[in-house]
C-alpha cells in the first residue's frame, strides 16, 4: 500500500472531504494507523485486521478512480507515485542519449530532452521531470521549467526538424517557474519563441499529457499534431487552487474550481482538445506505473507509425487547421444579427 | 469624460461607458506623484502625466487614434463576440460579466483590430482594451489576433499588435490557454512569409499574453514604466519567499535584461513606429505619404466598417 494515494482522502489544504466514498477511505486509513499503533506499542499482532483494512481501502480507490470528479482527477493527476518521465522514456525507446543545455544560460533539470530509438526509428524525445522525492523534487523544481528548460527543449526540436526524426513530449508540470531569475531571463518570451517554433516545426510532432498539463508551462511543449491524454490527467488554463482564489476570491472553492474549468481528459476530448485518451489502470496510473507506461507507449508508437509517411507541407497546413478552428465565437453580421457560431 | 476621439468609431448605440480611471470632474489626481493635473492638460498631454511622465492606461479606440493616420483606420472582424463555451459560472455567469464590460468599455471584446497607415504606410493593426475583462484572451481574441496575421499574410502588409492583458481569460478554461497556440501558428506562417510583426508592450501585459503573441514580435517596443512579465508579483513572492525590488518586471527592468529593443515615451510612439514600418518594406499609401503628426485631439471619424447591432 505504500503507493497509495496520501491525499486523496485526505484533506488536502484542509479541505475536508465531501464524496461519501473520499469520507469512506479517510476512515478507512485513520483506523489503520491507529490498529498500526496499537501494534507497536500494544506489541499485538494486528496483521491480518491491518491487511483486510488496506484491502478495503485499495477498493474505495479504484472505487473513486473509476467515476472520479473533476477536483479527484487534479489529485490524481498530482499523485507522485505516477510514473516519471524517465520510466516513459525507457518504455518507449530502446536507447536514449540525453541531451543537456540551453546553449546559453544553463541546463534545466526540470526538463529531459534528448534521442532516442523508437521501433527501430529514431525520434527526439522531451518532457517535464519531476522527482521521485522530495530532495529531486527540489532539484528538479516539482516539474516546473526556467526559460533556459524551453530553450533547450526548442533547440532539440530544431535538431529533429533538422534530422527530419519526429518529437514526443511528455507534459507533467504545475506551470512554468513563477522566479525572479525565470522573469530575468525572460519567461514570456522562451515560452512564446517555443509556441512559434513548434507551431512551424517541419516535422511530425506527439504530446502527451501524462499527468498535470499546467497551462502555458505545459503547452510550451504542447503544440502538436496528436495530443494524447491519459485518462486521469488534466490540462488547464489554471490551477482549480489559482482560479478559485481569483474568481471566487476563496482558495477553498478548488472543487468548484476544478469543475467549471472542464480540465479533465473526457471533457477535453468533447471541447476537441484532445485526439485520444489513454485509459489508466484500476485506481490510477500510479497503482500500476508499469501498466500505465506500456499503455502510453503503445499509443505513441501507433500514432507515430501513423504520422510517419506525411509530407512537411500537409502536416504544417493540417498543424495550422487544427489550431484555427479551436475556440468558440459568434460571428453577427448586418444580414444576420444572431450570429453564427464557430 | 471621453476624450473626442471616441466618436471616431461609429460605437454601437449602448449607454455610454463608464471610464473607471478617469472619474467625472476637471482634475484628476496621478496615481504615481499624487499632483492634481488638469484634465484637459493631461489629454492634450496624449495622458502622460506632465510632472512625473506616469503613463495612463490608454483604451484600445485611444491606442489606435494615438498612432495611426487620420481617416486612415478600417475596422475588421468586430462583429465576432463571445459565446460561454464551458457555461461557466463563478461568483456570476461568464455572459453576464461579459455584458459588464461591454457596458463598461463600449466594445464587444478585449481587442480592437483593423486596417490603417502610419504616417503614410500600410499596416494590420490591433489594439487591446484592457478594460474588457483586464483585457483577457479568449476565443474572440485569438481569432481576431489570429485573422489579424492573416489579413497581414495575405496583403504583405506589416502587423503592429498594442498587447495590454492580465493573460488567457479563465472563463473558456483550456480553449483560452489553446488561443496561445491558434495564434502562433497564424504568427508562424506571417514570419515564414517574411512579413514584419511589431509587437508595443503597453500597461500590463502579462501572463498567456506575453508568453505568445506580445513576445514572437520581429521588434518588440513598450510604454515606459509598463508592467510586463510572466507571473504575477505576489505568486513568484509567494514561490521564493523573498521581497521583489522595486522596478522588477516593468518596461526599463526588460530592456535593462535584453527582452525588449526599446522603450518609447507614449509622445515618440507614432514616429517610432512609422520609422519601423518603413524599414520592414511596409507599402505606402500616396495619398498619405505626407502625412504629419496629428494631434489625436483633432480627430475625426475614418471610414470604420459598418457596426453590427448586436
Amino acid at each position: 500500500m505504500s503507493n497509495r494515494p496520501p491525499d486523496l482522502a485526505g484533506a488536502p489544504g484542509g479541505i475536508a472531504p465531501d464524496d461519501p466514498l473520499e469520507r469512506d477511505l479517510s476512515d478507512v486509513e485513520r483506523e489503520i494507523l491507529e490498529l498500526r499503533r496499537i501494534t507497536t506499542a500494544e506489541r499485538m499482532a494486528l496483521g491480518e485486521q491491518i491487511a483486510a483494512l488496506e484491502a478495503r481501502a485499495e477498493a474505495l480507490c479504484e472505487e473513486i478512480a473509476r467515476h472520479p470528479s473533476a477536483w479527484q482527477r487534479v489529485q490524481l493527476a498530482r499523485q507522485p507515485g505516477r510514473p516519471k518521465v524517465d520510466e516513459y522514456i525507457a518504455g518507449l525507446t530502446s536507447e536514449f542519449v540525453e541531451l543537456h543545455g540551453d546553449r546559453a544560460f544553463g541546463d534545466d533539470p526540470a526538463i529531459v530532452a534528448g534521442l532516442g530509438m523508437i521501433d527501430g526509428q529514431p525520434a527526439a524525445l522531451i518532457g517535464h521531470a519531476k522527482g521521485r522525492d522530495t530532495r529531486e523534487n527540489i532539484a528538479r523544481r516539482f516539474g516546473m521549467p526556467n526559460p533556459e528548460g524551453y530553450r533547450k527543449a526548442l533547440r532539440v526540436m530544431k535538431l529533429a526538424e533538422k534530422l527530419r526524426i519526429p518529437v514526443v513530449t511528455l507534459i507533467d508540470t504545475p506551470g512554468a517557474f513563477p522566479g525572479r531569475e525565470a522573469e530575468e531571463r525572460g519567461q514570456s518570451e522562451a515560452i512564446a519563441t517555443s509556441l512559434l517554433g513548434m507551431a512551424r516545426l517541419r516535422t511530425p510532432i506527439v504530446a502527451v499529457i501524462t499527468g498535470e498539463g499546467g497551462s502555458g508551462g505545459a503547452l510550451a511543449i504542447g503544440v502538436s499534431d496528436t495530443l494524447l491524454m491519459l485518462e486521469h490527467a488534466v490540462y488547464s488554463v489554471i490551477s482549480p487552487e489559482g482560479c478559485a482564489a481569483i474568481l471566487w476570491r476563496d482558495p477553498q472553492r478548488t472543487r468548484d474550481a476544478a469543475a467549471a474549468l472542464r480540465l479533465t481528459a473526457p471533457d477535453l476530448a468533447e471541447l476537441g482538445v484532445v485526439d485520444e485518451i489513454i485509459p489508466e489502470p484500476p485506481g490510477g496510473a500510479h497503482r500500476h506505473p508499469d501498466d500505465a507506461v506500456a499503455s502510453v507507449a503503445a499509443a505513441v508508437r501507433r500514432r507515430l507509425a501513423a504520422e510517419r509517411d506525411r509530407s512537411e507541407e500537409s502536416l504544417l497546413t493540417a498543424r495550422y487547421e487544427k489550431y484555427r478552428r479551436i475556440g468558440r465565437v459568434r460571428e453577427i453580421t448586418a444580414a444576420d444579427p444572431g450570429g453564427q457560431t464557430e | 469624460m471621453a476624450p473626442p476621439v471616441l466618436d471616431w468609431f461609429g460605437r454601437p448605440k449602448r449607454a455610454a461607458p463608464e471610464r473607471r480611471e478617469m472619474p467625472a470632474g476637471l482634475w484628476m489626481k496621478c496615481p504615481r506623484c499624487a499632483s492634481l493635473v488638469y484634465r484637459k492638460e493631461l489629454e492634450r498631454n496624449l495622458r502622460v502625466c506632465p510632472r512625473c511622465g506616469y503613463h495612463h492606461r490608454l483604451s484600445a479606440v485611444d491606442r489606435l487614434a494615438l498612432v495611426l493616420d487620420r481617416h486612415s483606420f478600417e475596422q475588421t472582424d468586430q462583429g465576432l463576440v463571445p459565446e460561454d463555451p464551458l457555461g461557466f459560472v463563478d461568483e456570476k455567469p461568464y455572459p453576464e460579466r461579459i455584458a459588464e464590460a461591454v457596458r463598461r468599455t463600449g466594445q464587444p471584446e478585449a481587442i480592437l483590430t483593423g486596417t490603417g497607415t502610419v504616417e503614410g504606410s500600410r499596416a494590420v493593426v490591433g489594439a487591446m482594451e484592457f478594460g474588457f475583462l483586464g483585457g483577457s484572451m479568449g476565443s474572440v481574441v485569438g481569432e481576431k489576433v489570429a485573422r489579424s496575421a492573416e489579413r497581414a499574410y495575405e496583403r504583405r502588409w506589416p502587423l503592429v499588435l498594442f498587447a495590454a492583458s492580465g493573460g488567457a481569460r479563465m472563463q473558456e478554461g483550456t480553449l483560452s490557454l489553446l488561443q496561445l497556440a491558434k495564434t502562433s501558428v497564424a504568427l508562424g506562417r506571417l514570419a515564414d512569409a517574411g512579413v514584419a510583426f511589431i509587437s508595443v508592450l503597453c500597461d500590463p501585459t502579462t501572463g498567456g499574453v506575453a508568453a505568445s503573441f506580445a513576445f514572437q514580435g520581429d521588434a518588440i517596443l513598450a510604454e515606459p514604466g509598463a508592467l510586463v512579465g510572466f507571473a504575477g508579483r505576489r505568486v513568484i513572492e509567494q514561490t521564493i519567499r523573498q521581497k521583489l525590488p522595486d522596478g522588477f518586471q516593468t518596461a526599463e527592468f526588460l530592456l535593462e535584461h535584453g527582452l525588449v529593443d526599446a522603450i518609447v515615451p507614449r509622445g515618440e510612439l507614432r514616429a517610432a513606429l512609422a520609422r519601423l514600418l518603413r524599414l520592414a518594406n511596409a507599402p505606402s499609401d500616396p495619398a498619405r505619404a505626407g502625412a504629419a503628426a496629428q494631434g489625436w485631439e483633432v480627430g475625426e471619424l475614418p471610414a470604420a466598417d459598418e457596426q453590427p447591432t448586436a
